[in-house]
């Protein structure tokens, strides 16, 4: 840290973090003070750097996935997505529709529970620790639904290169009409709590405010950038998935100011909510199942069974696998069986399908894109998150770089606190929601 | 502007600075000198093209196989929903570029990252140290020959406030 008092004031120096509890994870702010005013200040970040870049070079493309979901731990999702597309891109594959559907789904699940997870802590360090509690409580449903259908609630490493792991669970309906339900419920509280606050609005109007040259400037984008009034939302300009076939806004504010941050991502929750529910509703049905003698066989005794013979009739999957039966593969994943896991139905019983698996986890085997580079983005929760991938033939990648939506949200931060109240770092740097995991990488 | 032109016009305007123009898709890929960064940026930025927006600057160790770093920068343009990858390749020596934190703010610190993770030296950069990483952290983590689990003591030097 080398902030060294600059005027000839009797200025003080204080120390804001890492370990702080309105510092979101841990970040450091230096600042310089004259009184209660900020001179100058210095933000120091890294104190959660953990290497992503350089583990992903020594991991396969399949294995590096689960470092994905722990960037932005509050939507892993739309890091899976990203990751995927990105290597679909580079593969030249495309998934099914209905896994396209389901991925949309999920992403706005996590677009949820991100802005969520922001303005709930934003509200709590203000003062309003009944939005806080609202909040949270719409993000479990939230969390309920992707924990129904991926079987985890946050790192759950679902969204795979050319597809997703497994299909829906049958009843999923109901835990998202509940989810949306509530959702829209809290978001009606949490607008008759703050937007009228005067202790929220002391803090927000007119606080943290950026013109839509400077916040260009500094790269922003996402809730971020919308919130100066610049219409850039990735799943418009560039539609990736089927969002070109979703009908939502892309809300915008005027001020730039922490209340405008607030506000936009309080709209873009109810698109998000909209999108949703749309995905549901248009969510292409499944290829329907050879009925029959289902007679299902254990996988113990289909094991036993293949030594000597064919095994007839579907084999019982664990638990864990549910959802990622054979039958709904052509679903679920795409068509081009190089890329994808193959079914554990086949690895049990057929030897060419344990020769298919032996060979997609092989060190030199599985996933190798041709030589190439690709960059592909997605609008994460914090704005652009884009993945610039370089293949050297090999199943490593040559280098994996995540640009960060944070990094250039939380570089503007010494400029937005300028000149401001000790205070007003709070709020400023709450409606910025920086993400450490993503942050620091 | 269709990448064609702008190629064509930045050929014309830079000549046998560009080394080579390609497209990725709809978006624009060019390879350029590394003395010729500022001017080209500056154009890049300003009118008839506007890719106003720097999305993302990073680096690639490219030492072993040709003999270089590459320095790749993402921009893109908010008016014409336009994506350009310029490349810059820089000697495994002395890698040396000038800075463009006077042309993008965010800039600042994503040569930071690149000064810290490959050892990049960015010229006229307002204040280049380590970002990620601790003050006396030996080495570029993002080097190819930085081994993967090489571990160091916490500094404690420079860690004065």
């Amino acid at each position: 840290m080398t902030l060294e008092p600059r005027s000839e004031r009797n200025t003080m120096l204080l120390n804001l973090g890492p370990s702080h509890p309105a510092m979101h994870g841990t970040v450091r702010i230096m600042v310089e003070l004259d009184g209660e005013r900020i001179l100058n200040s210095e933000v120091e970040i890294g104190y959660l750097h953990r290497g992503f870049e350089k583990t992903c070079e020594n991991r396969t493309y399949f294995n590096l996935l689960p470092y994905t979901d722990r960037l932005n731990y509050v939507s892993p999702l739309i890091n899976n997505a990203g990751y995927a597309l990105a290597m679909e891109k580079l593969l030249g594959i495309e998934a099914p529709e209905r896994a396209q559907y389901i991925r949309v789904l999920m992403c706005e699940l996590s677009r949820i529970s991100d802005h969520l997870t922001s303005v709930a802590a934003m509200g709590m360090e203000c003062g309003a620790f009944t939005v806080f509690f609202y909040m949270m409580k719409a993000r479990e449903y939230i969390w309920d639904v992707i924990e129904f259908t991926t079987g985890a609630r946050m790192t759950a490493s679902y969204i795979r290169i050319g597809g997703v792991r497994a299909d829906l669970h049958p009843d999923y309906r109901a835990a998202l009409e509940k989810a949306v339900r509530e959702t829209r419920k809290v978001l009606k509280d949490v607008h008759g709590l703050l937007d009228g606050n005067k202790i929220f609005l002391d803090r927000t109007k007119g606080l943290g405010a950026l013109t839509p040259e400077e916040a260009v400037s500094y790269g922003w984008t996402g809730p971020c950038l919308r919130s100066t009034g610049i219409r850039y939302d990735v799943r418009k300009a560039r539609p990736y998935l089927v969002y070109d076939r979703m009908d939502f806004d892309v809300p915008l504010g005027a001020n730039g100011d922490n209340f405008d941050r607030y506000m936009v991502r309080m709209m873009e929750l109810d698109q998000s909510l909209r999108i949703v529910e749309q995905t549901a509703a248009a969510m292409p049905p499944r290829a329907p199942i050879a009925v029959g003698d289902r007679r299902y066989v254990e996988p113990s005794e289909a094991i036993r069974v293949s030594r000597s013979q064919r095994v007839i009739g579907p084999v019982r999957l664990s638990p864990n696998l549910e959802g990622s039966e054979k039958d709904v593969y052509r679903d679920i994943q795409a068509a081009d069986r190089r890329w994808t896991l193959p079914p554990k139905e086949d690895a049990y019983t057929t030897m060419e399908g344990l020769i298919d698996h032996f060979l997609f986890f092989m060190k030199g085997r599985g996933i190798r894109p041709p030589k190439g580079e690709v960059y592909f983005s997605v609008e994460g929760g914090n704005g652009e998150l884009g993945y610039y991938i370089v293949s050297d033939g090999t199943d490593r990648p040559y280098r994996l770089h995540l640009r960060a939506p944070c990094f250039h949200v939380v570089s503007a931060l010494e400029r937005l606190i300028k000149g401001r109240y000790v205070a007003d770092v709070i709020p400023t740097f709450g409606s910025l929601n920086m993400i450490g995991g993503e942050l620091d990488r | 502007m269709r990448p064609e032109r702008v190629i064509g016009n930045l050929e014309k305007r830079f000549p046998g600075e560009i080394v080579e123009a390609s497209k990725d898709g709809e978006d624009l890929v060019l390879v350029i000198r590394p003395e010729a960064l500022l001017r080209i940026m500056g154009s890049l930025k300003g009118p008839p093209y506007s890719y106003k927006l720097l999305l993302d600057l990073t680096c690639v160790d490219f030492r072993r196989d040709a003999g270089a770093f590459e320095m790749v920068y993402h921009l893109y343009s908010l008016d014409a929903n336009g994506r350009v990858r310029v490349k810059v390749r820089l000697p495994a020596d002395a890698p040396l570029l000038d800075s463009l934190a006077g042309l993008w703010r965010n800039a600042n610190w994503l040569e930071r990252e690149v000064y810290d993770m490959f050892g990049v030296v960015f010229r006229g950069h307002p204040d280049l140290k380590r970002i990620l990483m601790y003050d006396g952290f030996e080495g570029f983590p993002l080097r190819k020959d930085y081994p993967l689990r090489r571990r160091q003591p916490k500094a404690v030097k420079g860690n004065s406030t």
